[in-house]
């Protein structure tokens, strides 16, 4: 083990190097803080590099609309903010229907989004459908689409943030887990493997372990850790633009520049968060490659190359928690529940605002810490 | 339907799955050998039911050796499915295998992995032209395809690599030249290891058999070779290298690769078991104690899988697992177990006297771990060994960052043919252990099965349930 | 590059086609075996560089003998050659391939 004689001051210290940390840190060190990230395992391990890549509007939770629209347009022009196009394809994301039933409910839910005042998701008949996706199943009458949607590559996304940072003169300690956090003054001092760092702010962005670092601070907030799976497939002529998911099934596919295609879209395994591990559940992924068959008939001689899982935080009303702690100068920014990649950009904003305003420009009241006191 | 509960699953039927499946069957176990080839043998005995008179002149006495084994097992109570393809072993025993483009599943209440070796990568410059292949490989196509490879250039070292040579002889086909890479130095470092190794000596003496064989032939060798590299575009057309002082240059469109082989840790790996670094045989293998138990109660392993022993070796060890895996599962006691164990612990000890003088004398060039920069290391996505020490420099501390750095070890192969190159590279950049560098995380499936498979596979689970 | 042993461990002649040109084979032999025989060793082209490829290890580890046969990609050193059997390159994924 590395000294334990570490310790350095900063003006933010950023639990968690995952998408969110990174972004957070990215934003604040913009605005000319002194950032501390720490990181039990190394930058990215977790759920922002074991992730789909998926870049989608489409479908979200209707309070994560707003946030995901202003953070789509971070997105269209990623590398204004981090010098890389973290491999962003903008294209449509589709939710495809095969019964009246399952069109009325996508016409529904657009209207839904329509009414909080977004027009992004729009109601494509069959024709359209299969123009711009011409290998989808016949069997697909219609779909909910949203231009300007589509993946990126989640690799090369936290690459990208963890450089910038770097550039920016964020600090990284890898290896360097969070055990304890006491109040010093007006500061905060956080006791890790690899020393002790002093700062006035926190942000917590511990991902799956979120409740864990929560608890440190004195605030009572349940995550839970669930392991959702992914396939990817041999390298496959060119056949794709859009990503593809279903009403009502837990399905999203997609295919990336190198040719591979990537299924995944809920089904989970078993998450060990204590020992960094997840176990496949087989059926879970038999069922990916029954649905990826039915949608798209192409995928029956497919080669499934791997398979994995990552861990990734759930909160009980499937959103996020973003917010201020209880105690002074607290913020946490966890429990994505499967759904933080496409937000990485916006809300390591929201975070740098919180920290340095007290407040953010968007509306995050549904995101509150506080939703969940009995 | 056919049966999926067994006592004992042996995966592999080389001569370490073989005796474990035979010696567990023995002892009155219901046991399933799975192998991906279509006849029991392993690499070694490979085919070896179905040699003509004319192969087993070519292969000769050693290779015969098997036949009896694959005769033992024939007359046993073994369930043996061949031509099955084992894609993932579950922690709790569960095994699932493709066979024609079929999932299939079996349970046992252990497990012995015998999945052999494979082996070591020799990335060196045009390593991935047509007309490079393993020295191994044309030892198989002897065996299975009743093929010789003409005017090759065999390039490397150990003792494979002189007994394909000599096999090839004694097949007509002459090699054209032996670029070996083992110097005087190898062999005054192994001389210490000799004395341990003249328990041994009717390997020795084979060993030297080879040699004057090859001599007598005039096939002309190059020793303490460096700078090997295979020359052409489309097509391997040359080898050059440097040997005694001079630059070399042997046209041919037939080059054999060879550096020793080392365990096949996929599986043990996708399971998570421990892994340590052998510093002589310079790669990764599972920690086992000496009867083959693994660092999880459910799984031994046995043979070359648990490090390069050799053929003899693998056979006992195959045994020794199938004790373990027996007492473990209550079908003898432990007291038993012991007892029948002393005595091939011994005879397998003296097996492996002539190792340490093997490891040591045919240690590969450092060139095979520390290739120039323009090598390509990951022959799948076309990784170079100068992206891995960029990675490296950009604070790519890891094989499984190298991933997210430039998709190293991401292709079919699942790093198979990268992942110790990847370790080296990485410790010699940051100047660590391999052990503490590590290696790739395997994940299923440990090879490519379609959408369908996996899909029926659910199916299959059902059915077993419902059962 | 190779050829048969002088005595082939099988008369049976077996003909399969690749990439709808007819290759002989004897029984036993692996498509990739049959395909060096008749000295067919650049199989496929990687879908990074382009570049020709062949089989390398002939047991299954390298990945490198990708071939088709009903649409579906398979080791051509693990399938054995049965008569009539249809063989098709891998799609050409390389960019710029077209
Ligand atoms: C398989 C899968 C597919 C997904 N697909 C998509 C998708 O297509 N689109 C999309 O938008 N989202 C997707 N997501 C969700 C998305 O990946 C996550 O929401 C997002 O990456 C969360 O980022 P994070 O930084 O909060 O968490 P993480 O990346 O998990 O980072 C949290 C970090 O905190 C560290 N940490 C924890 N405890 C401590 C401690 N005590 N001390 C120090 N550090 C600590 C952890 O080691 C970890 O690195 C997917 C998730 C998974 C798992
Ligand atoms: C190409 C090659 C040629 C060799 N030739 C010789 C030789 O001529 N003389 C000599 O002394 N030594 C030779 N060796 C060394 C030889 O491997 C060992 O001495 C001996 O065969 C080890 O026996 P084993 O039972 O441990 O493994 P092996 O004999 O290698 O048997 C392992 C078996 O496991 C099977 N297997 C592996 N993975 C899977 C999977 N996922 N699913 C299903 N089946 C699987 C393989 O098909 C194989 O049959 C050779 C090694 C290699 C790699
Ligand atoms: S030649 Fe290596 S897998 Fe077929």
């Amino acid at each position: 083990m590395k000294s334990s004689s570490n310790s350095a001051t900063a003006d933010t210290i950023v639990i968690g190097g995952g998408l969110h940390g990174c972004s957070t840190a990215l934003h604040l060190a913009l605005r000319g803080m002194k950032v501390i990230v720490v990181e039990k395992d190394r930058v990215g391990r977790h759920a922002s590099s074991a992730n789909a890549g998926g870049v989608r509007r489409l479908g979200r939770a209707l309070p994560e609309v707003p946030l995901s629209a202003a953070s789509a347009q971070m997105w269209q022009n990623i590398e204004a903010l981090v010098d890389d196009d973290c491999g962003f394809v903008a294209s449509y994301q589709v939710k495809l229907a095969d019964t009246d039933e399952q069109m009325d409910q996508l016409r529904a839910r657009a209207q839904q989004v329509r009414d909080i005042g977004f027009e992004h998701e729009h109601i494509i008949d069959q024709q359209t459908l299969r123009d711009l996706v011409p290998a989808v199943s016949p069997a697909c009458i219609g779909a909910m689409a949203v231009k300007g949607d589509g993946f990126a590559n989640p690799f090369q996304t936290i690459k990208a943030f963890h450089q910038k940072c770097k550039q920016l003169g964020v600090t990284f300690h890898e290896g360097s887990g969070v055990d304890r956090i006491e109040r010093a003054g007006t500061e905060w001092s956080v006791q890790t493997a690899d020393g002790t760092f002093v700062a006035p702010n926190i942000v917590n962005c511990a991902g799956a372990w979120g409740g864990k670092i929560a608890a440190m601070l004195g605030d009572d907030l349940h995550v839970e850790a669930r392991a959702p799976m992914l396939i990817i497939t041999e390298k496959m002529p060119h056949f794709i633009d859009c990503v593809a998911g279903a009403q009502g099934i837990p399905f999203s596919f997609k295919q990336f520049p190198n040719g591979t295609v990537l299924i995944g879209g809920g089904h989970v395994g078993t998450a060990h968060p204590d020992i960094n591990k997840t176990d496949l559940n087989f059926e879970g992924l038999a069922t990916y490659a029954k649905t990826a068959q039915r949608y798209f008939p192409i995928m029956k001689n497919a080669k499934i190359v791997r398979c994995w899982a990552g861990i990734e935080g759930f909160m009980p009303d499937g959103i996020p928690v973003i917010g201020a702690g209880q105690a002074d100068n607290v913020f946490h920014s966890f429990g994505y529940s499967a759904h933080g990649y496409q937000m990485g950009p916006v809300c390591g904003k929201i975070l740098s605002e919180l920290v340095i305003d007290k407040a953010s420009t968007l509306p995050i009241a549904p995101f509150a810490p506080t939703r969940f006191a009995a | 339907m056919m049966q999926s509960q067994f006592d004992i699953v042996v995966v592999g039927a080389g001569p370490a799955g073989m005796s474990a499946a035979v010696e567990a069957a023995k002892h009155g176990a219901t046991v399933c050998l799975l192998d991906e080839q279509q006849r029991a043998g392993g690499q070694i005995y490979r085919n070896v039911a179905q040699t003509t008179p004319a192969q087993a002149k070519i292969l000769g006495k050693d290779y015969l050796a098997g036949g009896r084994l694959v005769q033992e097992l024939g007359q046993s109570a073994v369930d043996h499915r061949a031509g099955v393809t084992v894609w993932n072993v579950g922690e709790d025993g569960a095994v699932t295998y493709s066979r024609n483009e079929q999932a299939g599943q079996v349970r046992g209440q252990h497990v012995i992995i015998a999945n052999g070796a494979t082996e070591r990568p020799v990335p060196i410059p045009g390593w991935t032209l047509p007309g490079v292949i393993t020295a191994g490989a044309a030892q198989i196509m002897m065996k299975s395809d009743g093929l010789v490879a003409q005017n090759a250039v065999l390039v490397g070292s150990g003792p494979l690599l002189y007994l394909v040579a000599t096999q090839l002889l004694a097949a007509g086909a002459p090699p054209k030249a032996l670029v070996e890479t083992q110097t005087r130095r190898n062999l005054m470092s192994a001389l210490p290891h000799f004395f341990g190794a003249v328990k041994d000596w009717k390997q020795l003496v084979k060993g030297m058999r080879f040699l004057v064989t090859l001599k007598r032939a005039k096939v002309p060798r190059y020793t303490a070779a460096s700078e090997i590299a295979v020359e052409g575009t489309d097509h391997a057309q040359a080898v050059t290298f440097r040997a005694g002082g001079k630059d070399h240059r042997i046209e041919t469109d037939m080059v054999l690769l060879h550096q020793g082989v080392v365990p096949n840790t996929q599986i043990s790996r996708s399971l998570k078991l421990d892994h340590r670094f052998d510093d002589i045989q310079r790669c990764f293998h599972p920690v086992t104690d000496a009867l083959g138990q693994s660092s999880h109660p459910l799984f031994s392993i046995a043979g070359d899988g648990a490090g390069i022993g050799g053929a003899k070796v693998a056979a006992i060890s195959g045994r020794l697992a199938a004790l373990n895996a027996l007492a473990s599962i209550g079908k003898i006691d432990a007291g038993l177990r012991d007892t029948q164990a002393a005595g091939l612990i011994r005879s397998r000890q003296s097996e492996l006297s002539i190792r340490p003088f093997l490891d040591v004398l045919y240690t590969p060039p450092e060139e095979v771990f520390a290739p120039a920069d323009d090598t390509i290391i990951c022959r799948c996505e076309e990784v170079r060994a100068g992206d891995i020490r960029k990675f490296a420099a950009m604070g790519c501390d890891g094989p499984n960052r190298t991933k997210v750095f430039g998709r190293c070890g991401m292709g079919p192969c699942q790093g198979r043919n990268c992942g110790l190159t990847v370790t080296e590279i990485l410790a010699a950049e940051h100047k660590r252990t391999q052990n503490e560098v590590g290696a790739f995380r395997i994940r299923a499936p440990l090879k490519p099965v379609t959408l369908s498979e996996l899909s029926a596979l659910s199916d299959t689970i059902h059915q077993d349930k419902t059962q | 590059m190779f050829k048969p042993l002088e005595t082939p461990p099988s008369d049976e002649q077996l003909s399969f086609t690749f990439d709808g040109k007819p290759v002989a084979a004897t029984r036993g032999m692996s498509v990739a075996g049959a395909l060096f025989q008749s000295s067919t060793d650049a199989i496929r082209n990687t879908p990074v560089s382009g570049s020709a490829r062949g089989p390398f290890c002939m047991m299954g580890a390298c990945y490198d003998c990708l071939v088709q046969i009903d649409g579906v990609t398979v080791q051509a050193c693990q399938i054995p050659v049965t008569d009539g059997l249809v063989v098709s390159r891998v799609p050409n994924t390389h960019k710029g391939a077209e």
